[in-house]
């Protein structure tokens, strides 16, 4: 999340600027990545449970820790942040 | 008027100033004694210092005696933060208002409840509102705004709250609900008579305002009874009706939900559409740079939601003894969250108490709440609100604030009853 804001990517909103309590930095995994980004907490389980657009490769961005086996992660954006 | 309402009257004065911190010094009383439930100081605009002065010095405040009884309040950004994410500690149940309802007046509604029936519930209400949805709504909300401001006077005095901000929000509320147009001002009458302090000019009494939830019950579920049978619409009342968790709902949790709904969408609308007008006026220099540059609206209407803060606070209940910001919360205590009073926390905000409209992170402010709970009209609101400030730059040059404001009776609402204005079109 912290990467796409400071670098000026759109489509990421980032409201509660990162505390996992807001669901409008929704993000697509892409599949081969999915187990790769770490675990849901409940925490954001209830927030991505809420959302019109979740989908199996959802995750909320300001979750995903970035390291460096991360590099070259894929992932879209839903057409709206709610 | 009747015998009963005067004697109510003169009741409520006498309960007025016993429990009104008007005119009291917000630095130099005691600080046991701030009681922010008290509408007083809301009323009279008066009510900053005595947030900041908690924030400082105690942000964490039990206030022991009230009108409402005991509660504690909480002032920082960071602590509203926590209690609001923390729904297993805090929870939204019996009721998100300030003052404990008796039974037979509280209704069942979402924003009140706790997972799992909560979640069950707001995911149905939910998509009337999705981004998808507003972006079929986009046409309608410009129409009628363009007709609004084309139909106002200018160069002449009149109220902007009556002819603008509730004129556009009840509007917008029939649209929501498909309810009939010509009828759309029953919508706003039951929203105040849901949320109103009894006296304060919109009910006079539990009474009345009981009679007027049953008229507002029967009306919709006429409308339930026209549409269950029908193809699933795209308004709140059909969603409502086919929904699977929402169906076979008993008469008095939709009763709530359709309340939830208006309230959710009236007065708070309404205000922002007040109050950014009156935050424009009191600084000409950002009215200047939203002259110099349209493209500033989106992030300004932010600002402006933030400025505003329509409803000052969300209240929850304790399930189990807790600590916060190194006070020991019990099971059982109310602890109120004053947005009001984030909003301005320089610590989490900074220059929180400028208003700017160009501001970086615009968006990151508590008015909407966090968590579960997030406002779900917040697209909406905003949607309106943006639309509202294009057209108004495509004809006016100023709308000017020409009187006192006069603010809403509540520390729960916190807005406006009159704003009188006068336009100044573009050359």
């Amino acid at each position: 999340m912290l990467a796409a804001l400071t670098n000026g990517v759109p489509g990421i909103d980032a409201d509660c600027g990162g505390a996992c309590s807001c669901a409008t930095c929704h993000v697509y995994v892409q599949e081969d990545w999915l187990d790769k980004v770490g675990d849901i907490s409940p925490t954001e389980e209830a927030m991505l449970s809420l959302s019109t657009d979740r989908q199996d490769n959802s995750r909320l961005s300001c979750q995903i820790e970035i390291t460096d086996e991360l590099d070259g992660l894929v992932v879209t954006t839903p057409e709206f942040q709610f | 008027m009747s015998e009963n309402s005067t004697e109510m009257r003169a009741t409520e004065s006498a309960e007025q100033s016993r429990w009104s911190m008007v005119g009291k010094d917000p630095w130099t009383m005691p600080i046991e004694k701030i009681d922010l439930s008290h509408p007083g100081i809301w009323h009279t605009n008066e009510f900053l210092p005595f947030l900041e002065r908690l924030r400082k010095e105690d942000p964490v405040h039990f206030c022991a005696e009230s009108a409402v009884g005991p509660y504690w309040s909480v002032t920082k950004y960071s602590d509203i933060m926590e209690v609001d994410t923390s729904p297993h500690i805090y929870s939204s149940e019996p009721t998100v208002g300030i003052i404990d309802s008796y039974e037979e007046y509280t209704l069942p509604m979402f924003i009140a409840m706790d997972p799992p029936k909560h979640d069950d519930q707001r995911r149905i209400a939910q998509p009337v509102v999705a981004p998808a949805n507003l972006k079929r709504l986009e046409s309608i909300i410009r129409e009628r705004v363009c007709n609004i401001l084309d139909g106002l006077p200018v160069n002449e005095e009149f109220d902007w709250v009556k002819h603008v901000s509730i004129e556009l929000t009840t509007q917008m509320l029939a649209t929501l609900f498909d309810f009939p147009f010509e009828d759309r001002y029953k919508l706003t009458f039951w929203s105040d008579a849901a949320t109103a302090i009894p006296g304060a000019g919109v009910v006079n009494s539990n009474e009345e305002r009981w009679a007027a939830m049953e008229e507002c019950l029967q009306v919709f579920t006429g409308l339930w009874n026209e549409r269950v049978n029908a193809e699933p619409g795209s308004d709140l009342v059909s969603m409502l009706a086919h929904g699977e968790a929402t169906r076979n709902m008993p008469p008095m949790e939709y009763l709530g939900n359709i309340i939830l709904l208006i309230v959710g969408g009236n007065d708070t609308t309404r205000n922002s559409i007040s109050g950014g007008v009156l935050a424009l006026n009191e600084n000409p220099a950002e009215y200047d740079k939203l002259r110099a540059n349209h493209g500033i609206i989106p992030n300004m209407v932010s600002e402006i939601i933030r400025w505003q803060t329509p409803l000052a606070y969300m209240r929850r209940t304790a399930l189990v003894d807790a600590e916060l910001g190194g006070k020991q919360i019990k099971a059982g205590d109310k602890v109120v969250m004053w947005y009001a009073s984030g909003n301005r926390d320089e610590e989490a905000i900074d220059r929180a108490n400028e208003f700017l409209i160009d501001r970086e992170k615009a968006r990151q402010h508590l008015s909407f709440g966090f968590g579960l709970h997030r406002c779900m009209g917040n697209r909406l609101a905003e949607m309106q609100l943006r639309i509202l400030w294009e057209e108004i730059m495509q004809r006016f040059h100023k709308v000017e604030v020409v009187g006192e404001p006069e603010r809403v009776y509540s520390s729960f609402v916190k807005g406006y009853t009159h704003l009188p204005v006068r336009l100044h079109p573009l050359n």
